[in-house]
């Protein structure tokens, strides 16, 4: 017992100390620029997140007039734009630059770095009990190398033969060879070196994140008693640290086929009459190396939002989260087969079907903890006295969404239907309804739950319905019939469809799909704007705990400063979900199991 | 200028919502927050219902527009297409069965369940036998699915028939070449360092090698109906696909990797105008890897015919090693038959005539 007090003791003391610390030069730069607080780092990832995003959502906006109606001119598109719009005309080679760079920004700038870097960044500390990250300063380095890498990505869009255009998955030989595309020049040099720069941060965040999490939660605070939020950013972060390295190898690879006359990637080519003197590489090993990396990352997209949907599911159902262990299972169980699914985005490369058919066996078994999962969001539903918060609203339509999307996994994971339907709009439909638009439910879950802790005010809840209702119809609206279109085989990435008797039947549903596309962008703004004007001017936060929530972060002040809480950390003696226990609608975490108890968990 | 008027009327709209969202905001204010909770909790739980009645009036909807655009009326070209379309039914019915009860207990729980003065929400945090039931259910249908999957997957994935007809498929910064072998079933090798050597040897042909001289190089694909076709297929630059939606086939062509595929296709072109009600089908080879700036416009054609319009339209082709090499012609050798010289060559052109 003594060395408890005495460990605590210490414990307090060091915190006390690094607390005055932090108040004795605290200046603006120190506070908001080269800030090590946890809080700040993740307002910054957010801040950064929420621009990218909207240039990533405006890109796809332009290429959807293009998709709309292929034989229109919107001249003003020239004016800024210039020659990639000549006479108001998006030039192909711009389509596909905007296409690739859609995918680029959202994937890695918006729903890992945005959606990870924010979240696991502000809620790991306030929820397992800790003043700050493992390592506050590789965090601040973790933000300022992928501010690095937004600064280059960015200077890639303004080079004279434009941004890389061979598709966010940059497959080599085109990816390589400036000859086979303008968008292979400098600009795919500049995306290979942001993208190095974003591993690096990816890699410094996820390492402190794995490192808090296992050592610095609070007294207490066992494995089982974390939040699934944290769970799911653990595991987010050892998915990112154990493959996000490959993918900077492919990458580096890559570098030396463009610049150092190596052939990891090529071999036997003529292009644009040029006969290469490259033999002996494989343009499929690249792939291996890519989606050894690019399939975790569909789930490094997904689980926080899984995480974040259950807690917020929970909180406002006034019910505990239905299976917790199986949850947290499921978790895990999609982690280990993250790493093993990777083939099947290859099907159709010529892999060897022996090879092939493991990789179906071990993608469709990804169903079960996903089903699992489905099953006891609803279960958490079920009985529950329900509370329709923004937050909760979204949490409700992530589920929807993970279902629709989920399902037509099946569909892609059998190699046989996949033969037919890889890279038709199936496949555009089916990730962007489950990691595209699934995800930012998750997110924006996120961001309307916790604002209040982030900037102690709410958003204001009339937009943020506006703002759900048409999201979630428009979700349906744009990707829903996008599945028809992949049924007929109708390829991803094509500029223009009318020259095809197979396909341009279609046009009419591209010109819906494009207007339903633009008022959902038009939403977005509204939301950013929501946001900016809030953290000034939104509604004060008065209660400490706004939600009736249980875990830790609302056991601190209403606006948290650098260490969290003012005191002691508090004490944990229970699981996060005591809600409805023994007629009680809420028992908050740091509450001691009282004598009279039932035990049930 | 309309741009601007555009910008000036979203601009407005935008006002007029923040406007009536701050005024909503203010009343929630001074009616309270329990009761704006209570309130908007109940319109939500309406609007969460209506969606879900909506979105399935919507999902049919959709279905009853667009089912006739998608390949499934006219049918499947070719013998694998039929089992994959026989396979995504199977597909469709499973997950739209777990599709309808999930979303509706999704949205009929969340509006049931919403929340009521006095009610307590159910202490209910596990239950194992509810949970071993849903782990074990989809294990049982995907293990089917799988099964099924994978048979197929294997056959078409195999090798092709040994009384296939090939043909070889190259893809290029963006059109479709297509060789075939002649007469001697052999198509003749490659190196790509021959490309364009003589000029026009755009598929990089080693005329070395004898097998190469009966070759045809044309730029559309025949192929007779009711057999087995093998494609060999390759690329020059990047990376391609050739993807037949109506055979449901598809296959990366990747430089210096070539792979192969094989299908029957079961109607001709003319049948196939007759089964669509469209005058103009043909079927379309469509690159379905990005591989540049003109990717969108790679396509190649395929003419499927009655075997005897397939010899027909065979025997009217010319090798290529006559096209590249006219002095080798020997419908030209005919009219210079005197010339010494020419009589050599001959020898080499037609080996198996004495």
């Amino acid at each position: 017992m003594s060395t408890v007090t005495a460990h605590e003791a210490t414990h307090h003391e060091a915190h006390g100390d690094a607390h005055q610390e932090h108040h004795h030069h605290e200046t603006f730069i120190t506070k908001y620029v080269f800030s090590q607080d946890h809080k700040t780092i993740a307002k910054q990832f957010l801040v950064t997140g929420i621009i990218w995003a909207f240039i990533g959502g405006l890109f796809s906006v332009i290429f959807r007039l293009q998709l709309a109606d292929p034989n229109a001119t919107y001249p003003f598109l020239e004016d800024f734009l210039g020659h990639w719009a000549k006479g108001g005309k998006l030039q192909p080679e711009f389509y596909y630059a905007l296409v690739t760079m859609h995918g680029t920004i959202l994937v890695f700038f918006v729903l890992t770095a945005g959606l990870s870097g924010t979240f696991a960044n502000f809620l790991i500390p306030l929820q397992i009990g800790a003043r700050d990250m493992a390592s506050p300063m590789l965090n601040m380095l973790s933000y300022w190398f992928f501010f690095l890498a937004s600064v280059i990505m960015m200077s890639s869009l303004f080079v004279q033969t434009g941004p890389a255009s061979g598709g966010w998955t940059i497959y080599p030989p085109l990816s390589a060879l400036g000859e086979a595309s303008s968008g292979s020049k400098i600009g795919m040099d500049l995306w290979l070196v942001s993208m190095a720069m974003f591993i690096v941060s990816s890699l410094l965040g996820g390492l402190n994140y794995i490192t808090t999490i296992l050592n610095m939660r609070t007294k207490g605070m066992s494995m089982t008693r974390m939040p699934l939020t944290i769970w799911a950013l653990f595991f987010t972060a050892v998915l990112g640290v154990l493959s996000f390295p490959v993918l900077l190898s492919g990458a580096i690879l890559l570098l030396f086929d463009r610049n150092l006359g190596t052939s990891f990637y090529l071999s036997d080519i003529v292009v644009a009459g040029k006969i290469m003197p490259n033999e002996g590489g494989s343009a499929i090993l690249f792939q291996h190396l890519f989606w050894f990396l690019g399939h975790p990352e569909v789930y490094i997209i997904l689980l926080p939002a899984m995480g974040m949907s259950s807690e917020i599911l929970s909180v406002n159902s006034r019910k505990p989260i239905f299976g917790y262990m199986a949850m947290v299972g499921s978790l895990f169980a999609i982690t280990i087969l993250a790493f093993l699914v990777w083939a099947h985005h290859m099907f159709v490369t010529g892999l060897n079907p022996f090879l092939g058919s493991v990789f179906v066996l071990l993608t469709l078994l990804i169903a079960v903890p996903s089903a699992i999962k489905v099953f006891n969001w609803l279960t958490t539903l079920w009985k529950g006295n329900i509370r329709f918060t923004p937050a909760m609203m979204f949490a409700i339509g992530f589920v929807s969404l993970f279902i629709s999307g989920g399902l037509t996994g099946i569909f892609l994971g059998n190699s046989a239907l996949d033969i037919h339907l890889h890279d038709t709009y199936f496949v555009i439909a089916h990730f962007h309804i489950v990691m595209g638009v699934a995800s930012f439910f998750g997110m924006f879950a996120g961001v309307y739950h916790w604002y209040p802790k982030m900037f102690g005010r709410y958003l204001n809840n009339t937009l943020a319905y506006i703002h759900f209702w048409v999201t979630i119809v428009g979700a349906y609206l744009i990707f829903w019939p996008m599945h028809y279109e992949g049924l007929a085989g109708m390829p991803r990435r094509y500029y223009d469809f009318s020259n095809w008797e197979s396909f341009k039947m279609f046009s009419g549903l591209n010109q819906f799909i494009s207007i339903v596309a633009l008022v959902v962008f038009a939403v977005q703004l509204l939301f950013i704007i929501n946001f900016f004007y809030s953290i000034w001017k939104g509604r004060k936060v008065t209660k400490q705990n706004p939600w009736d929530a249980n875990t830790l972060e609302w056991t601190t002040p209403i606006r948290p400063g650098h260490g969290n809480w003012t005191g002691e950390i508090p004490e944990v003696h229970r699981w996060p979900y005591d809600y409805a226990k023994d007629g009680k609608d809420f028992i908050p975490q740091n509450v001691p199991v009282g004598a009279d108890e039932s035990k049930d968990h | 200028m309309n741009e601007f008027y555009f910008i000036a009327i979203v601009a407005m709209v935008f006002v007029v919502i923040f406007q009536i969202a701050k005024a909503s905001e203010y009343v929630s204010v001074l009616k309270g927050e329990e009761k704006t909770r209570k309130q908007n909790n109940k319109i939500n739980g309406f609007l969460l219902i209506s969606f879900l009645v909506l979105g399935m009036i919507g999902v049919w909807y959709c279905n009853d527009i667009l089912y006739g655009r998608t390949l499934f009326p006219q049918g499947a070209a070719s013998e694998h297409g039929q089992k994959i379309d026989l396979m995504l039914y199977i597909t469709i019915a499973v997950t739209g069965v777990v599709f309808f009860i999930t979303q509706v207990l999704l949205f009929w729980f969340a509006f049931k369940y919403q929340e009521k003065e006095g009610k307590k929400a159910f202490y209910f945090p596990h239950n194992n036998k509810l949970e071993l039931l849903w782990t074990t259910v989809p294990a049982i249908f995907l293990t089917i699915l799988v099964v099924f999957g994978l048979k197929y997957w294997f056959k078409m994935t195999g090798d092709a028939p040994k009384d296939a007809i090939v043909v070889e498929i190259t893809g290029h910064q963006f059109a479709w070449d297509m060789r075939y072998p002649g007469k001697d079933g052999k198509l003749g090798k490659k190196n790509y360092k021959l490309y364009n050597q003589p000029s026009g040897n755009t598929l990089a042909v080693d005329f070395n090698d004898e097998e190469s001289w009966d070759d045809l190089h044309t730029t559309e694909m025949h192929l007779p109906v009711n057999r087995n076709v093998k494609l060999v297929i390759n690329a020059m630059d990047v990376i391609h696909d050739v993807g037949l939606s109506h055979f449901r086939m598809k296959m990366d062509a990747v430089p210096g990797i070539p792979t192969t595929m094989w299908f029957k296709p079961i109607y001709t072109t003319a049948e196939m105008k007759k089964r669509t009600g469209n005058p103009n089908f043909v079927y379309e080879i469509s690159c379905d890897q990005m591989c540049g700036k003109g990717h969108f416009s790679m396509r190649g054609v395929i003419v499927v015919e009655t075997e005897e319009e397939y010899n027909k339209w065979l025997a009217s082709q010319k090798p290529e090693y006559f096209t590249l090499f006219p002095d080798k012609d020997p419908s030209k050798q005919a009219q210079a038959v005197d010339t010494a010289a020419a009589s050599k060559p001959m020898a080499q052109v037609m080996p198996n005539n004495p």
